[in-house]
């Protein structure tokens, strides 16, 4: 390195941080630097794309890392108490002693942390060695180089399969038409591909691209952690601008797919990169019970002062009333001794250091021990595991867990949470003729009823495609071939068999088929086809994961501390879909099947040498939505071919084949609420926009009815036909077209192009330009899809009802649509008193919360619902939602939803969906939960108490948010109430008795001061003192607060009320934990004062008085917890059985070491005096029985649910479900009517139904099969 | 459930008792119904227990007697002004009936703490143990009892061996107007692990010659190898009353063994007479408002007399047969329906 002057070093440094920190940056390219000293490279302000995730060097690991842990405030209280220690003035025991607890806390963190660090250093090490090509001048190819050799301004070739290694502008690609696919698993675990174009005109590409030849300059915003935004120009020589956005840049740790290979510039590297600003560490909350616990640390301490208080005042007032000076009291080296005031207050000091465990010192870590332990026992829960994603519950945040047991309120995302996000098509309305799909309707009851069957293997009912597949000449094997195969479809986002088959209805058949056809058909099924992101790719070429990033996410701290335990299985989700894909046999069969399909249903032939074969065409949706469309449209013989960026081809049924120039594609958003894909047809040139989307999004857009009656009437019939859709449960979307002028198009791309390209605002303008575009659309139809529920959700959602939990349901869909899952999962039932608020401003707002208000409070009131609390349920819409939470009516709004036991959001947007969740969390204050699967939850994930992600269809996002990851929403019902009670219960018993536990045992030392002049002397053996706390006392309460059982799971998923024990304040309460305090100051005054009265005036030595106290200490402490076990199991009897010998073993043992040991053979000498048994049997008895006594008098006059679960628990099986379901009848009859199997709900549907709009008769079968699903209670 | 062959099921938790937290229990039910028997148990053994420690206590024999010389009429009152130098007094007593042996004689205490802390430290062990390098440089926990004023080491050091008791006892019969005296055990008072082990006298004979350089505690009369003229073997830091003393009282008020009454005439008891205790008074407890005492007494299995533990036996014991009766009374009225 060449010598530079130190302060033009300073500058340049400073410089660098000013380049970093600049909203814009300018990069050029770095090839006609090559070879250039460092510090001339343009680009070299920015960060390589080496990374280091580490916290530690081995150098300074130790220092670094006692100052991390000295930021806890526990720890610094203690490490304050050792230097108290030293202090010579306040010196009680021996300094280094008093060390011993502290160190070997600290220790233990450190050698953890250590090890976790090593895991991101080893993680590190492999990334940054990965290979990737990079371009040099001088050898004009491209070298392989290291990851952390990559720089920002660099040009990098990824090849397919290949993973990118920093943030890429995508330049060149092998593709001809610059599309490059790329999949973002390892980001967000999405596996479809996503296609990234190459900015066009950046640069020479005739014919292969030259690095060299690219002489712009990229100016792009500062790295910032959004993935899907990107906002970046080029500026070439000639000063003309070149918009790139997130659709151009490959982001860092994507792999390219289906590209032969890619050539980017580097804009950002290493730690600047998106996915590594997105890689934070585990999330770290507090729970609701560690809150608490904080306080009453709080309230030790303050007894601790009070206590010290105390003492200093006895040891002044001893001193003072002694006459003269005693031979006993020792005065200084030089001879003279404090004065009483003095002296008391250093003896505060004396008092901190012996009392100080009253602040239990190892309460944080055996907390730390204990979650890990009931994070062990969730995960490997058989019920939480799914079969079919072969995935386990995943724990991401470590430090909640109990606060499963005390959750409230449950907000609940209905797509995909509630229902499978698996989409079926059912229905569709086109020109305004509604087709209802008969054949494919007793398809999906054939498969719901096979799914009610579970115990049937699949194999073993070849009839499942019998009733539609009749004439279908598809051998046999196939078919079993096919079920067993069906699993592998998994792999593949959306595909599964419901949604890939659909069969035409033979009136759209023919209605096509026939000569009467109108264009409005034809573009229906285009627009179908078109109107989507969906990405086609061949089932060919297998994808090949790297695993590296997998490991990348294991290693975070969390995972690195969970996989201590063996099989822990967090990541579940992600390793599934890191299998490698097996599905393009099954492709190929479904395929075939379709294939077959049409062709026996008399769909036109196909052309006779097609391009591509259909069998191997494999659609990649971002939705399923989008995946069943364009799967409905293939049925009807509109195949979608290919897509790229510029075009999209479609062979028609005719088998001719149309390739559409893409002029644009208006994504979805959640404001706008429609997509829109502007194409120009290939024959007649026009250009065609065509739009889908929500209908109260797409039907106040339509053309003015200038057009004629027609189109009015086709709109009204069609919303009636969506209200029907809707009444039904189905989703619905609405297509449209509109045909643009040349003009028109080409006025609105100038202003569309201004809004790419620009810096500021850019999201806005593209909005804006969107919307100025999307107006006077033409109608063509609707379709209705169906959203299966999952299996056990009615069951799911009555036992947290059941449990006392109020469950929120928000949704983006319609009210209607809502409002039917509502009643199908059982959220609303039948005589449920609704209350539906929808109100378009706030006048009527105001007024209907008023009415709403009024007769919730008359409905209360009324004498005749005294035994009956009414149940009362409401629906309101996102734009009501706005209007009641505005500070004038919030009040009232929040006294509204108390009463509700369920609500029902409609039409909410995600960002509602969080201010719903926080405002009720704040203004009710209770413990909230947020189930969600799609990117759309995650805020509301984050804002509650605990974020709950649903494993489905919809990506990663959710899940990563999630502080829980359940792969089915049944799994909830387990999760909250057998583990979120039990290690709720087991760590609030826990904290109590750690906290009695150490004050038992100080209070002797306490209670011993009076008897000792108040000179903070402990009758104890310093070791021995240590020892009960870390060893002798220490295993117990951690075993008791990850195994204990209180009432078995039968009995909690059997009685859902027993839940209700942890909700609100639970058993961790101000009340309870004072009890076992005075419980603990009562047993230490018991195990003094017995051996006092015993042993006094008589020749007993300090240590051998000690003995018998420390001995009765443990029994009363260790049978304490005894009393509170619930159930005992081996290895309660061996931790406690085994706790007992090591205190003698190790007492013994130390009773041999003479020197130095002032207890030196006491305990031996106390064991052969018959007094010592008799002095520890009494004191340990009298100690323990108010507790026993009040235990069982309780358990015996006042009996809590769960002593009486407990006691249904002792009989036989059949004759507790007897006595449960009288328990269900009788308490459960109060607050929530406990459905009875023989009634059937009479769901609105069936009688919506008569208004016979469709006369099918399969319209309900899936809704009301649902509800007779045996077992689903 | 899992019928359907799945070889990929890598995830799949374990199907144990363990992990599926389905291990064997055993529920105790603290209820009315069940605890009936344990109190009733409970209580007829502690019943038993307390009978045989209350007997036994009830026939133990104490004579405490107060030596201190506070009042007027005490024969030690002249003793008890700290100016006087080896004062001696007489305390005459009588035992109307057999005082049945082996007879204990303990002097005791009150208001004395040696279980204050500084004062605990304040010793050598390794001093203690016969380690002559800290004869030469005591520990600095002995300190300010570690040199003297002259820079000598004080051997043994620290406030404990400092403070050690140091009046002495003799006990005459009066037969017939002649003093007889009682021979007096002091040997095996001390603890054995202390006169074994613990303690050790330097090897060093004579003893004298490994004291040489050092000085003696500044309250002791007498050098430490010189505490027993009447027996060499008792000297040094083996010395039986040395012993005693440097092993703690637990409470302010406490009693230590001085001698056992087991020879001779005396073997079975002090037969009824007249005593003459004659007390070398030197020890000073006014600066603390202590008192002095000598307690005789007779022991048996459960150590010497206290009432304290019998009765609280008995207190319990029959609390617990009337809890079960009042669980009895509850169970009638509160059990549960299925528990039939």
């Amino acid at each position: 390195m060449p010598w530079m002057n130190p302060l033009a070093r300073i500058r340049d440094a400073w410089r660098g941080q000013r380049a970093r920190d600049k909203e814009l940056r300018n990069l050029v390219s770095n090839l006609p630097y090559e070879g250039l000293d460092k510090h001339k490279q343009p680009n070299r302000h920015f960060p390589g794309n080496g990374i280091k995730t580490t916290k530690y060097s081995i150098l300074f690991f130790l220092p670094m890392n006692l100052f991390e842990q000295f930021h806890r405030l526990a720890n610094l209280y203690f490490v304050g108490l050792a230097i108290l220690n030293f202090v010579p003035m306040v010196q009680a025991f021996e300094p280094e002693v008093a060390l011993i607890p502290i160190c070997v806390i600290l220790a233990l963190t450190a050698l953890k942390d250590a090890w976790e660090d090593f895991g991101r250093y080893q993680s590190d090490k492999e990334l940054n060695g990965l290979p990737c090509f990079v371009y040099s001048r001088k050898k004009k190819c491209y070298v392989e180089k290291r990851w952390k050799d990559v720089r920002v301004g660099d040009f990098v070739k990824v090849e397919s399969n290949d993973t990118v290694p920093a943030d890429l502008l995508l330049l060149f690609t092998s593709d001809p038409n610059g599309v490059c696919h790329i999949e973002t698993a390892n980001l967000d675990g999405e596996t479809n591909l996503k296609q990234r174009r190459a900015v066009p005109g950046a640069c020479v590409t005739d014919p292969e691209f030259e690095p060299e030849s690219f002489t712009g300059v990229v100016i792009c915003e500062k790295p910032n952690i959004n993935l899907n935004h990107f906002k970046c120009y080029i500026e070439k020589v000639d000063k003309e601008k070149l918009g790139a956005g997130i659709s151009n840049l490959l982001l860092r740790g994507c792999t390219v797919r289906n590209t032969g290979y890619a050539i980017g510039f580097v804009v950002y590297a290493g730690h600047e990169t998106k996915s590594m600003l997105n890689n934070n560490g585990p999330r770290y909350k507090r729970s609701r019970l560690e809150r608490r616990l904080n306080v009453d640390v709080i309230f030790c301490i303050l007894l601790l002062v009070l206590m010290c208080i105390i003492g200093s005042l006895g040891h002044y007032l001893w001193l003072e009333s002694m006459p003269g000076v005693p031979l006993y009291l020792v005065p200084h080296g030089d001879g003279h001794l404090d004065t009483p005031s003095l002296a008391s207050f250093y003896m505060f000091f004396s008092m901190i250091i012996l009392l100080q465990v009253l602040i239990p010192i190892s309460l944080y870590v055996s907390i730390e021990l204990v979650k890990i332990g009931q994070i062990f026992f969730i995960t490997n829960d058989l019920d939480l595991y799914d079969e079919d994603t072969d995935s386990r519950v995943q724990c991401k945040a470590l430090n909640i867990t109990e606060d499963l047991g005390q959750i409230q309120f449950i907000f609940s995302d209905k797509t995909g949470t509630l229902t499978e996000n698996k989409m079926v098509f059912r229905r569709c309305s086109i020109m305004g003729i509604e087709y209802p799909h008969k054949e494919n309707a007793v398809r999906l009851s054939v498969l719901n009823k096979r799914d009610e069957d579970e115990d049937v293997l699949f194999s073993q009912t070849p009839s499942t495609k019998q009733p539609w597949s009749l004439d279908s000449e598809e051998p046999p094997e196939k078919k079993s071939e096919r079920t067993s195969k069906s699993k592998a479809h998994s792999d593949v986002a959306f595909s599964s068999p419901l949604e890939t088959e659909v069969i035409p209805d033979q009136k759209l058949l023919r209605q096509l088929g026939g000569t009467d056809r109108t264009d409005a058909y034809l573009d229906f099924f285009l627009a179908l086809a078109i109107c989507n992101t969906v990405v086609v790719s061949m089932a060919t070429g297998k994808r090949r994961r790297s695993s590296v990033f997998l490991q990348r996410r294991q290693s975070t701290p969390l995972d690195t501390f969970s996989s201590l335990m063996k099989k822990l299985g967090s990541w579940t989700c992600l390793r599934i879909r890191s299998t490698p894909d097996t599905s393009p046999s099954a492709q190929e069969l479904s395929g075939d099947l379709t294939g077959g399909q049409t062709r026996h249903l008399h769909v036109p032939p196909r052309g006779t040498t097609p391009a591509v074969p259909t069998d191997e065409l494999c659609y990649e949706a971002e939705s399923p939505d989008e995946a069943v469309l364009v799967h409905t449209a293939k049925a009807y013989g509109f195949v979608l071919l290919s897509r790229t960026p510029d075009s999209v081809t479609v062979r028609l049924p005719s088998g001719a084949q149309l390739r559409y120039e893409v002029l644009d594609t208006l994504t979805f958003d959640s404001t706008r609420k429609r997509m829109s894909v502007l194409v120009r047809h290939p024959i007649s040139k026009q250009c065609i926009l065509y739009t889908k989307g929500a209908d109260y999004a797409i039907m106040e857009l339509l053309e003015t009815p200038h057009g004629g009656k027609l189109q009015t009437d086709i709109a009204s019939d069609t919303q009636q036909h969506l209200d029907c859709y809707a009444k039904d449960g189905l989703r619905t979307l609405c297509i449209t077209k509109k045909v643009l002028s040349d003009r028109e198009y080409e006025n609105w791309a100038v202003k569309r192009h201004q809004a790419l390209t620009a810096m500021d605002d850019r999201e806005q303008l593209i909005m804006d330009s969107a919307v100025t575009i999307e107006t006077d659309l033409c109608l063509l139809g609707a379709t209705g899809v169906e959203d299966r529920l999952q299996d056990n959700v009615p069951d799911t959602i009555m036992s947290l009802r059941e449990a006392g939990i109020r469950v929120w349901v928000l949704t983006g869909d319609k009210t209607e649509t809502a409002v039917n899952i509502g009643y199908a999962c059982r959220l609303l039932e039948p005589d449920d008193l609704l209350i539906n608020m929808s109100c378009q401003n706030k006048i009527t707002c105001t007024s209907t919360l008023n009415c709403a208000l009024e007769e919730v409070r008359r409905f209360a009131d009324d004498p005749r619902n005294v035994d009956t609390t009414p149940d009362i349920s409401l629906v309101i819409d996102g734009r009501t939602l706005t209007m009641v939470t505005s500070p004038d009516l919030r009040e009232r709004f929040v006294d509204l939803a108390k009463r509700c036991r369920s609500v029902l959001c409609c039409r909410v947007t995600p960002l509602q969906k969080s201010h719903v969740v926080k405002f009720i969390r704040e203004k009710l204050k209770v413990m909230t939960l947020a189930v969600g699967d799609g990117a759309n939850d995650v805020n509301m994930i984050q804002a509650a108490d605990i974020g709950v992600g649903v494993c489905g269809q919809e990506g990663m996002q959710a899940v990563m948010a999630s502080d829980f990851a359940i792969s089915r929403f049944k799994h909830l019902k387990k999760l909250l109430l057998v583990h979120g009670h039990w290690c709720y219960s087991r760590l609030a018993n826990m904290v109590i008795y750690f906290f009695y536990k150490n004050a038992a045992n100080v209070n002797l030392l306490f209670w011993f001061q009076f008897f000792c002049g108040f000179t903070a002397n402990a009758m104890i053996d310093h070791w021995l003192m240590i020892f009960f706390n870390l060893i002798f006392t220490s295993v117990p309460p951690v075993m008791f607060g990850i195994m204990d059982k209180d009432v078995s799971a039968e009995m909690l998923l059997g009685l859902p009320e027993l839940y209700r024990t942890g909700q609100g304040k639970g058993e961790y309460t101000f009340f309870t934990f004072w009890m076992s305090m005075l419980d603990a100051f009562y047993q230490s005054l018991v195990a003094f004062f017995v051996p006092y009265y015993t042993y006094r005036g008589s020749n007993i030595d300090i240590f051998s008085f000690g003995t018998p106290l420390n001995t009765i200490s443990l029994f009363t402490i260790l049978l304490h917890l005894s009393i509170e076990i619930k159930a005992w199991t081996f290895v309660h009897v061996i931790v406690i059985v085994g706790s007992v010998l090591l205190y003698f073993g190790v007492t013994l043992a130390y009773g041999f070491m003479y020197l130095n040991y002032s207890g030196f053979w006491t305990l031996q000498t106390q064991m052969a005096d018959p007094m010592f048994y008799l002095v520890c049997l009494i004191a340990t008895v009298i100690a323990l029985l108010p507790r026993y006594l009040f235990h069982v008098l309780k358990n015996s006059i006042a009996p809590s649910p769960i002593v009486q679960a407990r006691h249904l628990d002792t009989l036989e099986p059949s004759a507790r479900d007897q006595w449960m379901k009288e328990w269900r009848s009788f308490r459960g009859g109060v607050q929530d009517k406990t459905p009875d199997e023989s009634v059937p709900p009479s769901p609105s549907l069936e009688s919506l139904n008569d208004d016979s709009i469709m006369d099918d008769e399969f319209t309900l079968n899936v809704i009301t099969e649902s509800r007779h699903r045996p077992g689903s209670l | 459930m899992n019928k359907k062959e799945k070889p990929e099921a890598e995830n799949r938790p374990d199907n144990t008792a363990f992990t599926q937290q389905r291990l064997p229990a055993w529920q105790p039910m603290l209820s009315a119904g069940i605890v009936i028997p344990l109190f009733l148990i409970i209580g007829l053994i502690f019943i038993g227990i307390g009978v045989a420690l209350f007997v036994t206590s009830r026939d133990l024999q104490v004579l405490e007697m107060d030596y201190t010389g506070m009042e007027q009429n005490s024969p030690c009152f002249s003793c008890s002004d700290p100016d006087q130098k080896n004062c001696k007094c007489t305390l005459d007593f009588n035992l109307d009936k057999l005082f049945e042996g082996p007879v204990f004689f303990y002097y005791a205490l009150t208001n004395y703490f040696q279980n204050q802390r500084s004062y605990g430290v304040s010793k050598d062990d390794y001093q203690l143990s016969g380690d002559l390098d800290n004869f030469k440089d005591p520990d600095s926990t002995c300190s300010p009892y570690r040199y003297d004023s002259n820079n000598n080491p004080i051997v043994p050091c620290g406030s404990l061996a400092n403070s050690m008791f140091n009046d002495t006892f003799k006990l005459y019969q009066l037969v017939a107007g002649t003093k007889k005296e009682v021979p007096l055990d002091g040997k095996g008072i001390a603890w054995w692990t202390d006169y074994n082990i613990k303690y050790r006298n330097p090897s060093v004979t004579p003893l004298k010659n490994a004291f040489n350089g050092t000085v003696k505690p500044l309250f002791w009369p007498r050098p430490a190898y010189e505490l027993d003229p009447t027996d060499p073997a008792n000297n040094g830091f083996i010395n039986q009353d040395f012993l005693v003393w440097m092993r703690r009282a637990a409470l302010p008020n406490f009693r230590k063994l001085y001698r056992r009454i087991t020879e001779g005439d005396y073997s079975t008891g002090l037969p009824e007479g007249n005593y003459s205790l004659e007390i070398s008074y030197n020890y000073p407890v006014l600066n603390f408002d202590g008192r002095k005492k000598v307690v005789f007494t007779n022991v048996s299995w459960m150590g010497g007399k206290n009432e304290f533990l019998g009765i609280a036996y008995l207190v319990i014991g029959s609390l617990c047969i009337v809890m079960s009766v009042v669980m009895l009374i509850v169970y009638a009225k509160f059990k549960f329906p299925e528990e039939d």
